[in-house]
């Protein structure tokens, strides 16, 4: 970002300065970074580490002294029925969860005109975003409610037999993430929104005249521009699928019978409620593997976008 | 413009865009309507079955109740008291580190940018034990401290990011001229640099005002009793002394969601700005 031939005055610049006040150039930055490193380090990147070391123990949270079982937590976990079902329907809710960008740019498109009172319209499509999980999770379960809720209402007006979403367990999953993907998608509008108030002007119109139109200009020419908000808007997309927890802890508890379980919630369920600490932070590790996937992966663009 | 303006589509094709906007609009916001329905509901209407009908009466007193006979004003003020310390000391700390990153070539630079960014996306299971458990050694856990501790330092890392790439766009040239001038690192930070960073500090501030104010997950393990618990964690306890009583949830969580989003209504620019950062670029 820096241009470099500023860079060098500028280094020059803070060299000068510094020698003035006797203190090196090379701590100069230092200084200004020490507060936040020291508590990012504390409570974030030491923590991970701790985490790595403590899945190697038996541990109830409570007792002074820990035994070290080396990568039993591991073995036990791989057998483990509800760490399969979590890890299924961590599945289901990366892939499903994809939706938020796909119909968050159709949604985007459809109130991308400027019309009177058009501001209000997309803050009202937006503002789930602001919602808790608590509040999105207990504002669904009423929705979803099975003898009187509004979905089997009118599901009711269509003659169709009422559902229990929450507690069958083939539509547990799916119902809950469709709940998540209301604030999502809200944030994937908002995203290409913004986007598309960059795209080129003159492309759209040259790619008109040469007679391009509707889902094909779409394609051909909008999407490609998109390429930032895109990326952003998957990138907060699966790491938020990841981190999922609220939704699940709210809505069903995991249930019915783990049915609904997914990686957060049972390494919650393991450490908290079982008082298993160790094998809380096993869990903990495999989520924070597969996440790590991700997250190089978008460190790999942002360094290179910083290269060009 | 994409689509083309509809200001150019014939009248009956831009009535139906104006329809097809307002019913996208009630879909959209059905679930949410239902809640406010049921939160002004009274008790007879449930007792003959009236759930999806005009109210008889609207009951607002339904509210009135949820401050009177639970400690829901406690959890808001908890919820306040940990918010606001914790977005005042991430903005600090970050706003420093954003500096150092965005102006000064030294090494390490990218490593520490890397750092606060990866660190941000961590799941928050792999810091869970750790973190509680030092809580728990340092005396902290179940009091308001634990929180703002917690949600100061993770916060810090997005908020590194978000200040690095502002003050990116600040011109280099601003702080020479002031070197030439004799003044020192600290007093361009305080003095040339901090003055231009009032929108991209309200923007921030707005954004993770919001988010502390809607955790859950460490609310859930960081602290117990009602006299710090915040609204999250109080209106799922609640919830659960409520067992059907709908229209009392409701309005139990109409209150919690109010907070946040009369804050983004009333600063919507800056919190999407903030949002939005790097969709364009």
């Amino acid at each position: 970002m820096n241009a470099p031939q500023q860079s060098v005055s500028l280094q020059s610049g803070v060299a000068l300065a510094a020698r003035r006040r006797g203190i090196s150039i090379h701590l100069v930055p230092w200084i200004f970074l020490a507060p936040a490193v020291i508590v990012f380090g504390i409570y974030v990147i030491i923590p991970v580490f701790q985490s790595f070391w403590l899945s190697l123990f038996d541990w109830d949270g409570l007792s002074p002294t820990k035994k070290f079982i080396g990568v039993s937590n591991y073995t036990q976990l791989f057998q483990d029925e509800q760490f399969w079902t979590s890890l299924k329907n961590n599945v289901y809710w990366l892939v499903l969860f994809l939706l938020g960008p796909v119909i968050g740019l159709a949604i985007a498109i459809f109130l991308n005109q400027k019309v009177r009172g058009m501001r209000i319209v997309k803050s009202l499509f937006f503002f789930p975003f602001v919602l808790s999980g608590v509040v999105v999770g207990l504002v669904f379960s009423w929705f979803y409610e099975p003898s009187h809720g509004l979905l089997n209402t009118i599901l009711g007006i269509f003659r169709i037999p009422p559902i229990s979403p929450l507690s069958d367990e083939h539509l547990v999953t799916p119902s809950i993430i469709a709940a998540g993907l209301w604030p999502q998608i809200a944030y994937c509008m908002i995203l290409y929104l913004t986007g598309l108030t960059a795209v080129d002007p003159e492309q759209i119109e040259a790619a008109r005249i040469d007679g391009a139109r509707g889902l094909k200009l779409l394609w051909h020419v909008i999407i490609p521009q998109l390429r930032p908000a895109t990326f952003i808007a998957v990138v907060v997309t699966t790491i938020g699928a990841l981190r999922s927890f609220d939704l699940v802890q709210v809505m069903t508890d995991g249930g019915p019978f783990g049915s609904s379980s997914i990686l957060a919630y049972f390494m919650f369920q393991q450490s908290i409620t079982n008082f298993r600490m160790g094998y809380g932070a096993a869990i903990a590790v495999v989520l924070f593997l597969i996440m790590s996937v991700f997250i190089a992966f978008f460190l790999r663009h942002m360094i290179r976008n910083e290269r060009r | 413009m994409f689509p083309a303006p509809v200001q150019e589509a014939s009248a009956p094709k831009r009535y139906a865009y104006y329809a097809a906007i307002v019913i996208a609009l009630i879909c959209w916001l059905l679930p949410l309507l239902a809640v406010m329905l049921t939160s002004i509901r009274t008790l007879e209407d449930f007792n003959v079955g009236n759930y999806w009908g005009l109210p008889r009466e609207w009951k607002f007193s339904n509210y009135a109740e949820v401050f009177q006979q639970t400690p829901m004003f406690r959890y808001m003020l908890n919820t306040v008291i940990i918010t606001l310390p914790a977005v005042a000391g991430a903005i600090a700390l970050a706003t420093l580190a954003g500096f150092a990153l965005a102006k000064y070539r030294f090494r390490g630079n990218l490593l520490m940018f890397c750092m606060f960014v990866g660190g941000n996306f961590v799941p928050f299971q792999i810091l869970m034990v750790p973190v509680r458990n030092m809580a728990v050694r340092m005396g902290l856990y179940d009091t308001y401290w634990a929180l703002i501790f917690f949600h100061l330092a993770f916060q810090t890392g997005f908020c590194a990011l978000f200040m690095r790439n502002f003050i990116s766009t600040l011109p280099d040239a601003l702080m020479e001229s002031a070197r030439v001038e004799g003044a020192n690192e600290f007093q361009i930070f305080w003095s040339i640099i901090l003055p231009l960073m009032r929108p991209a500090l309200a923007a921030l501030a707005v954004l993770i005002f919001t988010f502390i104010w809607n955790d859950y997950f460490w609310a859930l393990v960081m602290v117990q009793s009602d006299a710090v618990k915040p609204v999250t964690t109080g209106l799922s306890a609640l919830r659960g002394e409520w067992v059907a009583s709908w229209q009392l949830i409701s309005a139990g969580s109409i209150i919690a969601a109010l907070p946040p989003v009369a804050m983004f209504f009333i600063l919507q620019r800056q919190f999407i700005s903030g949002l939005t950062l790097g969709a364009v670029k």
